[in-house]
């Protein structure tokens, strides 16, 4: 081809339109195929779902999980109409006795329904949260401290290889059993299996952070050192002022990572420990065995999925906002 | 001149897997208030060791560092380093690199206005007050290294350290810098230690180069004074006979009395004691 025909081919696509053609090329590349993929999946399930009986029916497939979803959400608003009636009997009594007798103080009664799925969502996200934050604050520092002396780190390193791979199940008895040892007031501000769950998922999550924090203390370039050397800063200066900045993108990449654990330790906590949230929730419709458990545990697996991705985003959204260095928090 | 810095006997022995590997041997040196001085050789010859020695990174196995009268024994800012890879802090603009050393330095001597004016006076010394803001990664090589030399001036050192300060730069941001350099030492006629392993630097920039042999065992061969008047001309020295002469002293000594690299003609039948060049490379 020459140099006149590519000219004319040039003039014959404006470059706006070349340009618009290219964004619907992409766009078309970034949202149809992972939407095609999710089609084939769910064409697959449902293919799948249809050959397997189970003693509680069918396997469900997709349709029949949409529809539990919807029921749960009825449940709901259901439980929700039922609750906001309770407290708006109990405010005409209210209002009638001190209508009676002015010296009377109300007291309000909470509403003791039993939990939906939505707010089995909220238990469990308020307790990964608080096992997540307890073991972030005692895994950066101590990841800190071992990236900091190599002594500590060669004492710490054995400790360290063999906890990480206990799995929650073999920490959760000993934990209740502690829990229930040393937690035993008669007016507790908080249930003990909330505490039994958050527990296990601190000792769960703690090693990601204290590893991956440890390794980029360890490996802040020589030269920022010899910087802080030079002017010299005072240990806790150089701590704020150079370790802790120049290993954040390290010590994201093990909150996320834990936060990840955090999550699915939660689950199996949660069955085990009977607190209430997703787990429980699972645990329950299993031992319940209607012919909507099945359907109700998939809308559950579901839920978990999406709430660990959401978690991951946020993190890195977190990591995006308060990191220096943005390549790092690119994926 | 009095004398500002004493180098005496300085050995530097570093402990090797292999057994001890001596980098340095008798290292004497004295520097005069106000002096610049290069320190020049092939690489691996020990002369970031030195200058490590100096500033009190590195401890020397025997013999020391004496500083008015003060033994060296650990680093500190009244022998400021400037690194050969800018060593700026990432997450810091170029205002807030040259903040903390201020803020370290003289946070109890000045005031808030004061300091904020000592800062920016310092930025404007290397001309870097038109980006005073910007973040390492937002600015040039050359850039990055105008503010660590701001950064090391601001703390107004005694004796002001330079690891190879241009060597990651290009010919001409390097010549750019070079002549920077030389107008802010007209002014504060700093003392100053540079390494170097630039001829044409050494020569223009130096009132004295220092010329070391080759590792390992590595010592001062042979000290050179540059009385060429100042301020001196790039373009105009390039043509002066005496400049012609004194660089090529340099790379006579450079290139004849401690030649490391053979000939290309030579190179063929000579692989053994390339490798050994290269491992004592590697040990120092």
């Amino acid at each position: 081809m020459n140099a006149i025909t590519i000219k004319q081919k040039l003039n014959a696509v404006p470059a706006a339109s070349l340009k618009a053609k290219q964004l619907i090329q992409n766009g078309v590349q970034q949202m149809m195929i992972p939407l095609a993929g999710i089609l084939v999946f769910l064409l697959l399930w449902s293919a799948a779902a249809q050959q397997i009986e189970t003693s509680l029916g069918k396997f469900p497939g997709p349709v029949t999980v949409w529809q539990q979803f919807g029921g749960l959400y009825q449940e709901h608003m259901n439980e929700r109409a039922k609750a906001s009636a309770f407290y708006e009997r109990q405010k005409e009594r209210n209002a009638k006795r001190v209508a009676q007798d002015p010296d009377y103080v109300p007291r309000i009664r909470a509403y003791t329904g039993k939990p939906t799925f939505f707010d089995q969502i909220i238990t469990s996200l308020i307790t990964v949260m608080s096992g997540f934050i307890l073991a972030t604050l005692i895994s950066v520092p101590l990841g800190i401290a071992i990236g900091l002396s190599k002594t500590l780190n060669t004492a710490m390193n054995p400790v360290i290889q063999i906890f990480k791979p206990v799995s929650p199940l073999a920490w959760l008895p000993l934990v209740t059993m502690v829990v229930s040892a040393v937690y035993a007031t008669p007016d507790p501000l908080v249930p003990k299996s909330f505490l039994n769950s958050m527990i296990t998922v601190t000792l769960c999550c703690l090693w990601p952070t204290v590893i991956n924090t440890a390794v980029g203390v360890a490996s802040i370039n020589k030269d920022l050192i010899n910087v802080s050397r030079v002017l010299r800063l005072p240990p806790l200066t150089h701590i704020i002022k150079i370790v802790l900045p120049a290993s954040i993108p390290m010590i994201f990449t093990g909150l996320r990572l834990s936060l990840g654990i955090a999550w699915m330790v939660l689950i199996a906590a949660e069955m085990l420990a009977q607190n209430p949230g997703l787990g429980k929730f699972v645990w329950d419709e299993f031992q319940n065995g209607s012919s909507n458990s099945l359907g109700r545990i998939m809308a559950a697996v579901i839920t978990i999925g999406f709430v660990g991705f959401l978690l991951d985003r946020s993190m890195l959204q977190l990591q995006r906002w308060i990191s220096w260095d943005k390549t790092s928090a690119s994926r | 001149m009095t004398t500002v810095l004493e180098i005496t006997k300085v050995d530097m022995v570093f402990p090797t897997p292999k057994g001890p590997f001596t980098a340095l041997k008798e290292i004497d040196l004295k520097i005069a208030k106000g002096e610049f001085v290069s320190l020049i050789g092939h690489s691996g010859c020990g002369k970031s060791t030195v200058l490590n020695i100096v500033a009190g990174l590195y401890t020397a196995s025997t013999g020391g560092v004496v500083l008015n009268g003060k033994e060296v024994l650990e680093p500190g800012p009244e022998r400021a380093v400037v690194f050969q890879n800018h060593s700026l802090l990432p997450w810091l603009t170029a205002y807030q690199n040259v903040e903390l050393a201020v803020k370290q330095v003289f946070g109890r001597k000045k005031n808030k206005q004061e300091i904020q004016e000592w800062i920016e006076y310092n930025l404007k010394l290397v001309h870097m007050d038109h980006a005073m803001h910007k973040r390492p990664d937002e600015i040039s090589g050359g850039m990055k290294q105008r503010v660590g030399i701001a950064r090391a001036l601001s703390m107004q050192p005694e004796i002001l350290l330079m690891d190879e300060p241009f060597g990651a730069l290009d010919a001409l941001t390097r010549a750019h810098m070079q002549d920077s350099l030389m107008e802010i030492q007209s002014e504060l006629k700093n003392t100053v230690i540079m390494i170097t392993h630039d001829v044409d630097e050494a020569v223009l920039l130096s009132d004295r180069i220092v010329m070391m042999t080759n590792g390992p065992a590595a010592t001062i061969g042979e000290i050179l004074n540059i009385n060429l008047e100042r301020p001196r001309d790039r373009l105009a020295l390039a043509e002066d006979p005496e400049y012609t002469h004194l660089r090529s002293e340099v790379l006579k000594f450079l290139y004849e009395k401690q030649r490391k690299i053979e000939n290309i003609t030579q190179h063929k039948d000579n692989t053994d004691s390339k490798k050994n060049s290269r491992s004592s490379n590697a040990a120092a």
